[in-house]
């Protein structure tokens, strides 16, 4: 695995092989697997994403009652034509808030980097691809593009929100969406990694505070405004505006803040929004122990 | 780290520690045992206990004890399908102290008669560790085919069981030794880069000073449910 987009960058230009091939080359090599296999898999994992958005159903509500049903809320509110974002924020923030909504109702789908966070890859690569009528096949390489970025920041930083905060959730879930935006858009290995670095700092500091200790409040809605984040970075690394901290330099803050984040906001569901006056009535309403 | 831990896996939500991580445990208990499941007492630890309600892990666990994958869209009704199936289980908190906090302990009970006892970890991201097994420590993973061994502590016992591993040509990928006290009850536990032929488990089960064979195969079909 890549330790570094930097070295991506590097043999995207010395090589000519493009950035998601460089990243599917090197786990193959490490699992011992074919390309046409690894290929077929990443295949199948789109197609499970396009489920996850395809079999939402607004009747589901979450064990907490928290959630369910907001996806529908958004669509209805998006087709009367109340939106004011433009028809393809809109569509994909409805997408990550019915993907997401379908993972707190136990309903299947596809973590990306985690099951929190499954909403926002899914729901900007279904949006873009329907809106830009892309190949089956380009998306596979868009996810390899966004699986490469995870993979770095798994291996400088961290990716779950008990080591690092909501940061290392949907902030690395909104990197690998941004550079895989940028790469479907035409972007090489240096927007890529760009993209990811505007995402990312965006959303530095951000903590893991889940209410209850569920994955429900606030990280549904978090998945909607990852998705967005994605969006704005693709759009401002696309018109050529560079991050003035390098992507590598971006993910080594988002560990060293990690790092010194108390545990109360590292998914234990006792400080941050969980903390509150609210979250902890909704906690001792629920009588959810055994 | 594997790519498609990053995009994926595609698993059945919330959680990947709490609900897919849930029916890993639940399944390889189910394998280890190696009899059709008749009777599980399941008790959930720290935040297991607190938040398991909250994110199906009580129907995870019972889903992995049935033979569901993580990715299977039947695991929120786990519960009826046990009930179909025959499966009795008792749900209940424990305080297993310094344990990791999203442990669960499992005693399983085998239409035969065959019986274990379980504690596992799910450490993130869908990872699982056994802890221990019959009151024994071990700590193994699940990722390869597994062997556990316990004997009386005496010598010789590990030259039996690693001879007759050469003798098969399986490479044992990791070992561990454990024991309660001199000359009482040890354990081998035994991670392998191929199975083990099912005779050659037999043979060991049969052998003098060997008090219990325990077998992870990781090449079993999921059980049909």
């Amino acid at each position: 695995m890549y330790k570094a987009l930097e070295d991506l960058i590097r043999e995207e230009q010395s090589s000519g092989i493009p950035f998601w091939k460089l990243v599917q080359k090197d786990d193959c090599k490490e699992q011992n697997k074919s390309e046409e296999q690894s290929f077929q898999e990443m295949q199948y994992i789109y197609r499970s994403m396009r489920s996850s958005f395809e079999e939402y159903d607004a009747k589901l509500l979450s064990a907490s009652g928290l959630v369910g049903g907001e996806g529908a809320r958004l669509q209805k509110w998006r087709e009367a034509g109340k939106m004011v974002s433009g028809e393809f924020i809109s569509s994909v923030m409805e997408k990550a808030l019915k993907i997401s909504e379908s993972n707190a109702c136990m309903k299947r789908i596809v973590a990306a980097p985690t099951a929190g966070s499954c909403g926002v890859v899914a729901a900007v690569f279904l949006g873009i691809q329907e809106k830009e009528q892309i190949s089956e096949e380009k998306m596979a390489e868009a996810l390899y593009v966004a699986a490469g970025i995870g993979g770095v920041i798994a291996s400088r930083a961290f990716l779950s929100g008990a080591a690092g905060g909501c940061q290392a959730e949907i902030g690395s879930a909104s990197a690998m969406a941004a550079g895989g935006l940028v790469y479907l858009l035409g972007g090489d290995a240096e927007g890529i990694a760009n993209a990811a670095a505007l995402a990312l700092k965006n959303l530095l500091g951000l903590a893991c505070d889940p209410v209850a200790g569920l994955v429900e409040v606030p990280c549904v809605k978090r998945n909607v405004m990852g998705a967005v984040n994605s969006i704005t970075s693709a759009e401002l690394t696309m018109a050529g505006i560079r991050s003035k901290i390098p992507p590598d330099e971006v993910i080594d803050a988002m560990r060293s803040i990690g790092r010194g984040m108390s545990e109360e906001i590292r998914e234990t569901g006792k400080g941050g929004l969980a903390g509150t006056q609210t979250g902890i009535h909704y906690r001792e309403s629920m009588s959810q122990s055994w | 780290m594997n790519l498609l831990d990053i995009i994926g896996p595609v698993m059945v939500g919330p959680s990947s520690s709490h609900t897919a991580g849930a029916v890993k445990i639940g399944n390889i208990c189910r394998k280890l045992l190696g009899d059709t499941i008749k009777s599980a007492e399941i008790f959930f630890h720290g935040s297991f206990q607190t938040t398991g309600k909250g994110h199906g892990t009580d129907k995870a666990i019972v889903a992995g004890l049935l033979g569901c994958a993580v990715d299977d869209i039947r695991i929120p009704d786990s519960f009826e399908l046990a009930a179909r199936q025959g499966l009795e289980f008792r749900i209940r908190g424990i305080d297993l102290g310094e344990a990791h906090p999203n442990s669960v302990k499992i005693n399983l009970t085998g239409v035969t008669g065959k019986k274990l006892e379980i504690i596992a970890a799910s450490i993130g991201g869908g990872r699982i560790q056994i802890h221990e097994i019959d009151g024994l420590t071990v700590n193994f993973s699940g990722d390869y085919p597994t062997l556990i061994v316990q004997n009386l502590d005496q010598p010789g016992h590990i030259m039996d069981v690693t001879s007759m591993l050469a003798h098969k040509s399986v490479n044992i990928a990791e070992m561990q030794l454990y024991r309660e006290n001199r000359g009482g009850n040890a354990v081998m536990v035994i991670e392998c880069d191929q199975e083990v032929p099912k005779d050659s488990i037999k043979w060991l089960e049969h052998l003098e000073g060997i008090i219990k064979v325990t077998y992870l195969s990781l090449a079993e079909e999921e059980a049909h449910v």
